[in-house]
């Protein structure tokens, strides 16, 4: 009897049928609690929370310049979040992408490193971008084949992929491509294999933005879309549909691999001009975050994948002015998901408090 | 026996909802000591939600508990057990990889000291005629026997009142038989003992009260011996049901599937079915009867082509000649115009997808029509449509989550986009369970509809009342073995009982 | 695929263990001959894997714990990044405070350890926050926490270097503190066993008895009896009025801590008590396949773990010529790949996962 459980204080029922609006109010209620809770590690820092705020705002969106490089980080954030959104609509839980996105910008470079000066620009880059998607591709089916075959744990073998795919650009950068002796660095593309810019930034923006669309399509539309939500709820009313579970999962990893391939593509022939070992630079992580808080909704994910680049350059902004670590981004984008994760719970339960426990307990107590 | 000290338990005015609907409302109950008490009503009438407060499961919303006068609240399992309550829940709640005497100790505040227990446990079984091994893993166990423990272990909690949740679903008739001797045991000494059921012939066999559940309702609590099935029946269902289920005869039925010889393993290299032979007719339906985990499930699933068999085969004989089936995936059998209907036990795990609406989960029929890579939306929502008047499905809109529908609502959903092709081939399996009367009713219509348009149906069911009535023939599984298959017109529910538990059934 | 499986799984499981024993002596039998200029030099590998091993070790038993109440808590990697930084930023504070002089190695340590597991502890408390009582996915949440967890770390790191103006670090003296390998001589100077088994520092010692006890807590004591119960079957746990909620977060909590120990083991023996934030990247992820790979059993994560750092180390001391040595450092990777897929491959009864790993109890839905 001393050990009493579930002392009914609060109880929980499911709620149906809450409004949209209701909801909303309630995810962006949940995000403006995560800046609030963000703004400890800002005071710990020794920064006035509003104005470290303030910077970080002003120092990603307040002149052209900064606004297009927090348009280069939201890029392949958002490519990225596109990549992993199927596998995880599946339930497949990728976090491979760094991974892949390395390997297609290992294939891609391969390309421009080898090609001579005389391919023509448009033929180069469609050739890095095939390169790029297939390097993706691979280290994306890879983990899927073993899923599929033998349900082998994908959370850590997408894991391990990425390791070594850093390893083999490590090995390339001060082996076979670099290009001065001892430098450890691949010398820049030529200018054919770089993307053009558009509107000073490289058009890798135009790129994912149509890709945006097309992954909504995706899934949204087409039978492979519904393939894998079905999966993603249920195998075995996907297997008695009549789908081949295993082909969906290699196949949903293939695409998702290719279009983290794109990304790499992007990073190498846009945004870098050159491949190192810090190409994916944690994105792959990052774009989780991206995922996961726009509810796998593709339109969605532009909004969220600015929010987290502004959140990423205005931090780097905050370092050098107030001299508060920019890995805050991370800590914000930590929290930004645990409150994410957390609110789903009051959409989905009603709460109500019981307070003849309370009181009977605190009467309890007082004697 | 009117002795007010008699009372073991009383329950008054109990009201518990479950968001909005109301599961449990002006509950007045009894319980006694030394006495045998049934707790009857449909499906769905709240009584397993009503003894789940009892056991700590759920909280009351309002009304008292009283013990010997006393009114108390049982706040959790525990508080239950100290209260000496002890519930054994339909879904048996052990761990499979623990021993016997493993999962009896489970949640105890006494030392750790096995040997101890061992004895204690084969002293409760000698007392009241038991057999288990405590040392045996309970992966290792039959379903008789995860029973037996889970008996054992309110007893040797000091359960004074035992309250357990259809016990008779997964037993043989005569592992009954054992298991009502050792209740009458119990009551003997003293123990008072409520039994959930739905089952008449039990209720009039074994109790000594009865108290009946409708909707949620009390509707009253009367002695076994002054009532008789029918008195009984009427109180449960409020109007006297024409136990009469409408079978029609269909001209010359002719076999639609040959099945011989199927033989199936599980991933652990048991024999789950083994050398099947029977046919299906169009124009028929074909119950499959036999104890839980007798080759049901996987005999409906190799058929559809999600289990794989070892040996044997599976022929249909259609219109263009026949096809054999055995080998080929469901998308294969699809693709060679096989129509297959299937209604699995397993309604949101299999059959359904829970977090979408019914035009998405029409769809899972007909998805893959066409060359178009996009989905075509427009005829599986006219198809919900269809479904959601013709059956009358209660649901805001057709885009809405079949998970949050009742129960009988997800059956009328699966089932009407089940027969919405007319497949020449129908299975289902356990396709009333946890359904109320009415939409029973209106699913046997269904099939018997289906029937008379030709199908081949088979219909795994579990109660033989309605197997009896339903079907024209009856295939009874023992073992993963055919033990047996009668005329449903000319047999009894004794001979086709002793099917379930001996091969072939005869002495 | 099913080579050699079909007869595996006719023999006991003493003998099973028997033959794995002694292929693992074979192996190194022949490693030890292939590599003439020492068995010396592979008795030295694995002498010095022991301390990249140690702090697998705690971060494994911190997750076995953790897993066998069906919580699965991705974010270890987080947890050993915080375990690493304020395991060190502890001792720093205190040294300095009390002056370099002054500082006991005993205190230290003691700070050290509390330091570490205390951030565990509460990334393990938030975790369970979020997954048990506001019952939110554990894939994502533990994703979270890798990124939570590191950017806390980093953090952390970067401001106290802000305070000391500097690397933070301690003194000389507190290092070879922690650094110790205080066994006697003559125990070290046992051919092949004394270099691997007793040329270790504390923390190697207090791993392996936190194994044994950890083993000891799940098979012989009613509550580790009750905490599998709730890893494998929480509703049946529920019913029996075990305390599920309690459980899990406990143990995560616990077991969040321990594995915070890792980080702090890592820093202050491998690392040479500075932070250096790449270092430690992959270790936390290391541990969760550890996991797998010893079957969820933590007297295996002993071996596993030293296994493990000798081949994070391999590089460094067993030279192969002619290979880059970039892609030599993939190799543990590589072969935590191949370890996972072997294990996903076999389908032993005993060495399954906690039944109910991964997914959230809600007992109202029943």
């Amino acid at each position: 009897m001393s050990e009493r459980i579930s002392t009914p204080f609060i109880k929980l029922s499911k709620r149906e049928g809450m409004k949209p609006a209701v909801i909303w109010s309630i995810r962006i209620g949940s995000i403006l609690f995560a800046f609030i809770l963000g703004m400890i590690p800002l005071m710990m820092a020794g920064a006035n929370p509003f104005a470290s705020y303030g910077i970080i705002i002003s120092g990603s969106l307040s002149k052209k310049f900064v606004i297009q490089q927090t348009i280069k980080r939201a890029i392949p954030l958002l490519g990225c979040a596109l990549a992993i959104a199927p596998c995880f609509k599946m339930k497949f839980w990728n976090i491979g992408a760094e991974g892949q996105i390395t390997m297609g910008a290992i294939f891609a470079s391969a390309i421009a490193i080898w090609s001579g000066p005389n391919v023509p620009r448009f033929v180069l880059l469609i050739l890095m971008l095939i390169a790029g998607i297939i390097g993706g591709a691979i280290w994306g089916f890879i983990p899927g084949f073993f899923k599929a075959k033998y349900n082998t744990n994908e959370t850590l073998f997408t894991l391990m992929m990425n390791y070594i795919a850093i390893g083999i650009v490590k090995y390339l950068q001060g082996g076979p491509w670099e290009g001065r002796q001892g430098t450890q660095i691949i010398p820049m593309f030529n200018k054919n294999a770089r993307l053009p810019n558009v509107w000073g930034v490289y058009c890798g923006w135009i790129i994912v933005l149509v890709m945006v669309v097309l992954v909504h399509i995706y899934m949204n539309f087409t039978k492979q879309g519904y393939e894998v939500s079905v999966i993603g709820d249920s195998l075995n009313t996907a297997r008695y549909a009549g789908m081949n579970v295993g082909w969906v999962m290699m196949r949903t990893m293939i695409l998702s691999g290719a279009i983290a391939g794109v990304v790499g593509w992007m990073l190498v022939s846009g945004a870098n001009g050159t491949l190192n070992s810090d190409v994916a630079g944690g994105v792959g992580f990052t774009s989780i975050t991206v995922a996961w808080l726009s509810q796998l909704n593709a339109f969605a994910m532009i909004l969220i994948a600015m929010i987290l680049a502004i959140i990423g350059k205005g931090s780097a902004t905050l370092q050098t002015r107030l001299n508060v670590p920019s890995s805050v981004a991370d800590i914000i984008s930590g929290i930004l998901l645990f409150c994410m994760l957390g609110c789903e719970f009051f959409i989905n339960y009603r709460m109500s408090f019981n307070f003849k426990a309370i009181t009977a307990k605190f009467h309890k107590e007082a004697k | 026996m009117q002795n007010p000290n008699n009372c073991a338990i009383e329950l008054r005015n109990i009201r518990k909802t479950f968001g909005s609907v109301v599961a449990n409302d002006g509950i007045n109950l009894k319980i006694n000591k030394g006495e045998i008490l049934c707790l009857l009503g449909e499906n769905g009438s709240g009584k397993t939600t009503l003894m789940n407060m009892l056991s700590g499961i759920y909280q009351p919303d309002s009304g008292e508990i009283l013990k010997d006068g006393k009114q108390i609240s049982i706040r959790s399992p525990k508080d239950s057990y100290a209260y000496s309550i002890g519930m054994i829940h339909q879904h048996y709640h052990l761990v499979d990889v623990f021993t016997a005497a493993q999962n009896i100790i489970l949640g105890l505040d006494e030392k750790l000291n096995l040997s101890l227990v061992n004895d204690r446990v084969k002293e409760i079984c000698d007392k009241y005629g038991f057999d288990i091994d405590p040392k045996k893993k309970v992966y290792d166990m039959s379903v008789s026997q995860k029973q037996t423990i889970e008996i054992v272990k309110t007893l040797y909690r000091g359960a004074e009142i035992l309250i357990l949740d259809e016990p008779t679903a997964v037993l043989t008739p005569q592992e009954t038989d054992k298991l009502f001797k050792v209740l009458r045991n119990m009551k003997a000494d003293g123990k008072a003992i409520v039994l959930i059921t739905h089952k008449l012939a039990e209720v009039l066999d074994v109790s000594d009260k009865v108290a009946i559940l409708r909707k949620g309702k009390y509707i009253g609590t009367v002695n076994t011996k002054e009532s008789t099935a029918q008195s009984l029946t009427d109180m449960m269902v409020g109007h006297a049901v024409t136990l009469n289920i409408n079978r029609p005869l269909y001209e010359n039925p002719k076999d639609r599937l040959v099945i011989n010889g199927l033989t199936v393993f599980d991933g652990e290299g048991v024999k789950r079915l083994d050398d099947v032979t029977f046919s299906m007719k169009g124009g028929e339906i074909l119950g499959v009867a036999g104890v839980a985990g007798s080759g049901q499930r996987e005999l409906l699933e190799a058929i559809t082509g999600l289990y794989p068999i070892k040996n044997g085969s599976i022929l249909f004989k259609g219109d263009n000649g026949d096809k054999e089936l055995v080998g080929k995936t469901p998308r294969q059998i699809r693709e060679i115009g096989v129509g297959m209907g299937f209604v699995p036990e397993d309604r949101l795990g299999m059959g359904l997808v829970g977090s979408m609406g019914m035009t998405k989960n029409m769809m899972l029929r007909s998805w893959k029509q066409g060359k178009s890579v996009f989905v075509n939306k427009k005829s599986p929502e006219t198809l919900a449509k269809h479904v959601w008047d013709e059956l009358e499905v209660v649901t805001p809109s057709t885009a809405f989550p079949v998970r949050r529908m009742s129960g009988g609502n997800i059956q009328k959903v699966l089932v009407g986009r089940e027969i919405a092709s007319a497949p020449p081939v129908l299975l289902t399996a356990y396709a009333v369970r946890g359904l109320d009367i009415n939409t029973s009713y209106a699913i046997y219509n269904l099939l018997t509809e289906q029937k008379m348009k030709g199908a081949a149906v088979m219909y795994v069911g579990e109660e033989l009342d309605v197997l009896l009535e339903l079907c024209d023939r009856i295939l009874v599984l023992c073992g993963g073995k055919v033990s047996g298959i009668v005329d449903a017109r000319h047999t009894t529910k004794e001979e086709i009982g002793f099917m379930m538990t001996t091969v072939g059934g005869k002495k | 695929m099913n080579f050699s499986c079909g007869k595996l799984n006719n023999m006991s499981k003493r003998q099973k263990h028997g033959l794995i024993y002694i292929l693992a002596a074979i192996v190194l039998v022949i490693l030890y001959i292939c590599f003439p200029k020492g068995g010396n030099s592979l008795v030295l590998l694995f002498g010095a894997a022991g301390a990249y091993g140690t702090a697998l070790m705690f971060g494994t038993l911190g997750e076995i714990l953790t897993e066998k109440s069906g919580n699965m808590n991705l974010g270890v990697e987080g947890i050993m990044y915080m375990g690493g930084i304020f395991g060190l930023i502890a001792p720093n504070v205190y040294e300095m405070a009390v002056g370099s002089g002054n500082a006991s190695a005993f205190v230290a340590i003691i700070l050290a350890i509390l330091a570490s597991f205390l951030s565990g502890a509460i990334a393990g408390a938030l975790f369970s926050f979020i997954t048990v009582t506001l019952r939110a996915n554990q894939n994502v949440t533990g994703l979270a926490m890798a990124t939570f967890g590191t950017g806390v770390a980093k953090f952390a790191g970067e401001l106290r270097r802000h305070q000391v103006g500097g690397y933070v670090t301690l003194s000389n003296d507190l290092k070879a503190a922690f650094d110790n390998k205080f066994m006697p001589d003559f125990l070290k100077n046992i051919p092949i066993i004394g270099k691997i088994i007793f040329d270790q520092s504390i923390f190697f010692y207090m791993a392996i008895i936190l194994a044994v006890l950890i083993h000891l807590f799940l098979k012989k004591t009613k509550k580790g009896l009750y905490l599998r119960a709730v890893g494998e079957s929480p509703v049946t746990a529920d019913a029996a009025g075990i305390n599920i909620t309690r459980y899990k977060y406990l143990t995560t909590i616990i077991g969040g801590g321990i594995s915070a120990i890792g980080g702090m083991v890592y820093t202050m023996t491998t690392a040479g008590c500075v932070w250096i934030e790449a270092s430690l990247a992959g270790t936390g992820w290391l541990a969760v396949a550890l996991v797998i790979f010893c079957s969820w059993q933590p007297l295996h994560s002993t071996w596993s773990s030293i296994l493990f750092g000798a081949l994070m180390i391999m590089y460094l001391r067993i030279i192969v010529p002619f290979f880059p040595q970039e892609l030599y450092k993939i190799l543990p990777y590589v072969v935590t790949v191949i370890v996972l897929i072997i294990t996903s491959t076999r389908n032993i009864k005993d060495k399954q996962p906690p039944a109910s790993l991964g997914v959230n109890y809600f007992r109202e839905e029943r």
